[in-house]
């Protein structure tokens, strides 16, 4: 196995979480891949995909900006009134020693999701259009891999929740225009996890001087004898 | 782990090549960057383990002020209350919301703490025999990564209404010293959680299999089931 050329090594997957190796069969769109020890999911193509998650990268990027200015919640209680906005909640720590605190809340509820958004943009839109990649877009992707658990829109939604109800009692609250949006940033934000296949979009982003992967390019024995990928629908 | 056996695969590293974990093409051995995503590669990280514990432990550290200090504090007309997680939590029960005194002593307490339990149980089993299949062991760490970033939820509860809590003499809510503990604390076991390598999970059914079987042409061997 040792002698592998790189035709070969294409037609291989590795499972990220148990290293099991399989060999690649492209399930047809709507169908997983998972792996055959761990059963995570290693290859889930979707119709359409790469246009689907680009207009639901520029909803998020629309939510969360009118997000940032509209009140996300009001109340009022004795004849004072008040209302906050996401900056506001961000802000909520910024006197003295808690800042830093402001500054996490405001990367992990707005900086990140939307850098995740624009860096899959950036990535995928030479994609769809079957362009070669923008310069830095593996180096992009990789990024916004590496963001993904750091982009906690939806945990500040519920959060949201939560404050409602806690001080429910000690004032009248109401919704602004913003957590409606939220609420809708939540719902779109699982859609389009749903629609990303990683091995898709890596293959894609395969570097011009290497060969693509091409199902009928295996010639090596041990390869043709390896598993591939348990299909699921 | 004999119970594992029929689980035992061709793993990436059995092959003599080396698998990128991040976009999960293979490459030669040797290599020790991936040529398509740019992300280093190593075939088991050795290191995984102690960083692993370093984060645990400072996030462990950090959850102890977490849970001491105010995390919020509420001024009213006149009356001025500190309340700590559990001490808010009570306090809703007597309020009469049971629910979200539930929702919060979840995400905040009982969460956290079966997070530092089960990455405790996932570091040291990775060396030890354990009666938890591998597959378990592999559902209990993506159930870990998942929860992780829930927990902040806590968090943002004290920005929201510090934010929005700011009724001049009506009534004002202020955030304690702990929500700055607490983010530390949710952050460094996330943390701790991405620096596992779960193919270390995986490795104990080969290395079982080891004495009896060392040939590395195993790919024909029947490796489903």
């Amino acid at each position: 196995m040792t002698v592998l050329d790189h035709d070969d090594l294409l037609n291989l997957i590795a499972c990220p979480h148990c290293d099991a190796l399989h060999r690649v069969q492209r399930p047809s769109n709507g169908e997983q891949a998972v792996c055959r020890r761990c059963h995570a999911v290693l290859i889930a193509p979707r119709r359409r995909a790469g246009m689907t998650i680009i207009m639901l990268s520029v909803s998020v990027m629309i939510l969360v900006l009118g997000a940032l200015w509209f009140p996300f919640l009001t109340i009022s209680r004795s004849g004072f009134h008040n209302d906050a906005s996401l900056l506001d909640a961000a802000f909520a720590f910024s006197s003295g020693p808690l800042l830093p605190l402001s500054l996490a809340v405001l990367a992990l509820i707005v900086v990140v999701p939307l850098a995740r958004v624009m860096l899959i943009v950036y990535v995928l839109l030479p994609v769809v259009f079957d362009r070669a990649p923008f310069p830095g877009a593996r180096e992009a992707f990789r990024l916004s891999e590496a963001l993904q658990p750091w982009s906690m829109a939806e945990v500040f939604a519920l959060g949201c929740a939560v404050a409602l109800v806690k001080i429910a009692d000690l004032a009248l609250i109401g919704f602004g225009p913003a957590f409606w949006m939220f609420a809708g940033l939540v719902v779109i934000i699982v859609v389009q996890d749903n629609f990303m296949c990683r091995w898709s979009i890596w293959s894609s982003l395969e570097p011009e001087d290497e060969p693509k992967f091409k199902p009928t390019s295996m010639t090596d024995p041990e390869i043709m004898n390896l598993p591939s990928p348990e299909a699921k629908a | 782990m004999s119970g594992d056996r029929h689980l035992s695969a061709l793993t990436a590293r059995d092959a003599g090549l080396v698998a990128c974990r991040r976009c999960t093409r293979v490459w030669p051995g040797h290599e020790t960057e991936c040529g398509r995503c740019g992300a280093s590669l190593a075939s088991r990280d050795d290191r995984s383990l102690s960083r692993v514990w370093a984060w645990w432990v400072v996030g462990l550290i950090c959850y102890v002020p977490a849970n001491l200090y105010p995390m919020l504090s509420t001024r009213t007309l006149l009356s001025t209350s500190e309340a700590t997680i559990v001490g808010g939590a009570i306090e809703l029960i007597h309020h009469g919301s049971i629910g979200i005194a539930i929702v919060i002593l979840v995400a905040s307490v009982l969460i956290p703490m079966a997070k530092f339990a089960c990455i405790a149980f996932l570091a040291l089993t990775v060396e030890r025999r354990t009666a938890l299949s591998a597959t378990s062991r592999q559902h209990l760490y993506e159930l870990v990564e998942y929860v992780g970033r829930w927990s902040m939820i806590d968090v943002f509860v004290v920005a929201i209404l510090s934010s929005l809590v700011q009724l001049n003499v009506a009534a004002t809510i202020n955030p304690g010293p702990a929500s700055l503990a607490f983010a530390l604390s949710v952050i460094f076991t996330m943390l701790s959680a991405q620096a596992f390598d779960s193919r270390l999970i995986w490795d104990g059914i080969e290395e079982a299999d080891r004495p009896d079987d060392l040939a590395i042409s195993a790919a024909g061997r029947d490796m489903a089931h």
